[in-house]
């Protein structure tokens, strides 16, 4: 299928040795448009991006390069181009996150106790993508089975964010889990990635570093071959520079997939197609309760600014209330670590993966396999797993957080009678230091704004908004109703259009 | 609600994780931490209130009992630690 040529581009026509040269710095429709247009062939996108992910090993943002799976997928774009046979990703090479089942291919999940694990399927989601004509550069690092929000729980080693604070040397992290994927996208040694989101993890990477990332609808995309952490939550969503891409992306990614018992079985909307900055009519609910203390003036300067820009599109801004936010982090930190406890359970050294063997025959292999093979966060998650699961506690905690995600559901429903599309800011601040953040409690904050969108399985993205004094991107967060990607979408592209987000990390790598 | 010492010690055997005595006892303040601050939830009102089931209201579909992907046993058995004449292997069991 032949697409018309991208007219949001804002960027003027270059010429012929200008395109070839500055691949890297171009949109994934930039990319398929000039591949299309012959201004550059699949071949030169490929060798470019994978020239730049070998001499950015010091991010540690992939944990795998695939050189000859993205030269395959050129080859055969470049044939089809030839003969006419052009598919939506013909000639776009993406990362691919590490929890993603690859065929044959490594798949750790950021975990020791997954080292050497070559599946012998692919997931759906990447399935689609290589259907769709995309090429894999490799494997994106991660937070140990999608556990963090800062990437230094990975058993590879944190991901080191391209962005440094002004005048400053210290490494920051680009966010997690999804923070492989967002440090790629930033450091263009990808030019689009695969996340996965539970609580947070695609939205708040991307705000740290200055991308674009969606969360789509709970059940828009298969979870199939998605390393589980906690089912009810987990949903797959394209990271890139902007809502366009994300917008391509997630029409190669979702669709109903009869594999996953919880696949919405639903049209993949045009969301591309239908792109529109025209928020007239639309209404913009402003939740009350997301002011919370102690968040930096950058912040709530940005979410100001992100209500004119959106006022400025055509959209009138309402006040709303969503009275149980401030329970939605504790209720997901209980019923996130249940769902691990269990899905966890399989990595018991037997069918794959890690095998130790410890003293007293079966028992004593599972737990010191387990023992080994896990890192200290995962082993925390399941150990308060176990214990809200266990006879005694199930009701008093998991039961009641799931009253209370009831509630924030409803609560989101209630708001949704009142406005079409929700704003607040992302993350409660900028990317932080490695190793800054060492109180599991802290660290579970970043996730304040992101969280309850997951437990109602809303779509919500997170968009580049400004700059902070630091110069560190700040995101704005758009929440919609159901399957409404649309207007997730829409109301980014408002936002992407008037806040002029330009800035990139200087080169230091 | 708090864990002791001895409740950690139940919950790893529990999860099958094994544990030093100093990894134990540095677990126990980290989870009181996390369960007093999930403790906020009591003074939510959920009376009448329904736990949430499914996210996103759909009926769990039914398919045929039919195998769809099989034959594939070596690709399976291959990424095993262990295996021996077409299963897994694991440590003796029965004495």
């Amino acid at each position: 299928m032949r697409r018309k040529r991208n007219t949001g581009s804002l960027r003027s026509p270059r010429s012929l040795s200008e395109a070839v040269s500055d691949l890297n710095s171009k949109t994934i429709a930039e990319l398929r448009d000039g591949f299309r247009a012959g201004h550059f062939s699949a071949r030169e996108i490929a060798e470019n991006f994978n020239a730049a992910v070998a001499g950015a090993r010091t991010l540690n943002a992939y944990t795998l390069e695939t050189p000859d799976d993205a030269l395959a997928a050129a080859d055969t774009a470049d044939q089809a181009r030839a003969s006419g046979d052009l598919l939506p990703l013909s000639g776009i090479p993406i990362g691919i996150k590490d929890l993603f089942a690859t065929r044959g291919v490594e798949t750790t999940a950021g975990s020791k106790i997954l080292a050497g694990f070559r599946p012998p399927y692919e997931s759906t989601v990447t399935a689609k993508l290589r259907q769709a004509g995309a090429g894999m550069l490799g494997k994106l690092n991660m937070d140990e089975f999608a556990m963090g929000s800062s990437n230094e729980t990975s058993a590879h080693g944190p991901v080191i964010s391209p962005w440094r604070r002004k005048g400053s040397n210290v490494g920051l992290t680009p966010g997690g889990s999804s923070g492989g994927s967002a440090a790629a996208v930033a450091a263009q040694i990808a030019p689009g990635a695969t996340g996965t989101d539970t609580g947070g993890s695609i939205r708040q990477p991307a705000a740290f570093a200055g991308i674009a990332g969606i969360k789509p609808t709970y059940g828009r995309c298969s979870r199939w071959g998605v390393v589980a952490f906690a089912s009810s939550l987990d949903q797959a969503g394209p990271m890139a520079k902007t809502v366009r891409d994300c917008a391509i992306l997630l029409e190669a990614m979702a669709g109903f997939d009869p594999k996953d018992s919880t696949s919405l079985d639903a049209p993949v909307p045009l969301w591309e197609a239908n792109l529109s900055s025209d928020l007239r009519g639309k209404r913009v609910g402003i939740p009350r309760e997301y002011r919370i203390e102690g968040v930096p003036d950058d912040v709530n300067r940005l979410w100001e600014r992100g209500i004119e820009w959106l006022k400025d599109a055509g959209a009138v801004p309402v006040e709303i209330s969503l009275p149980h936010t401030r329970y939605a982090l504790p209720a997901y930190y209980i019923i996130a670590p249940a769902e691990a406890s269990s899905n966890l359970a399989r990595y018991d050294g037997v069918r794959y993966g890690l095998r130790e063997r410890g003293p007293g025959g079966l028992d004593g292999m599972y737990s010191a396999t387990r023992e080994a093979g896990f890192g200290a966060e995962v082993k925390r998650r399941i150990m308060i797993g176990t214990y809200v699961l266990s006879a005694g506690f199930y009701d008093a905690y998991f039961t009641k957080a799931q009253k209370v995600r009831a509630l924030i559901k409803q609560d989101f429903r209630k708001a949704f009678e009142l406005c079409d599309v929700i704003l607040t800011p992302t993350t409660p601040s900028a990317a932080f230091g490695i190793g800054e953040t060492t109180d599991p409690l802290a660290m579970y904050l970043n996730d304040v704004f992101a969280v309850p969108a997951s437990l109602a399985g809303l779509p919500a993205m997170s968009v580049p908004g400004a700059c902070d004094k630091e110069g560190l991107p700040l995101g704005l967060h758009l929440i919609a109703n159901e399957l409404d990607e649309q207007m997730v979408l829409n109301a980014g592209l408002a936002i992407e259009e008037r806040a002029g987000f330009t800035a990139r990390p200087e080169k230091w790598w | 609600m708090s864990v002791t010492s001895e409740q950690v010690r139940h919950i790893a055997k529990l999860a099958r994780i094994g544990m030093s005595e100093a990894e134990i006892e540095a677990l126990v303040p980290e989870l009181n931490n996390i369960l007093g601050w999930v403790e906020q939830l009591s003074e939510v009102n959920t009376e009448g209130v329904e736990p949430l089931t499914a996210v996103i209201d759909q009926k769990l579909r039914l398919r045929d009992d039919i195998v769809t992907e099989g034959e594939i046993r070596n690709e399976v058995l291959a990424n095993a630690p262990e295996a021996q004449h077409g299963f897994f292997a694991v440590p003796k069991v029965i004495e």
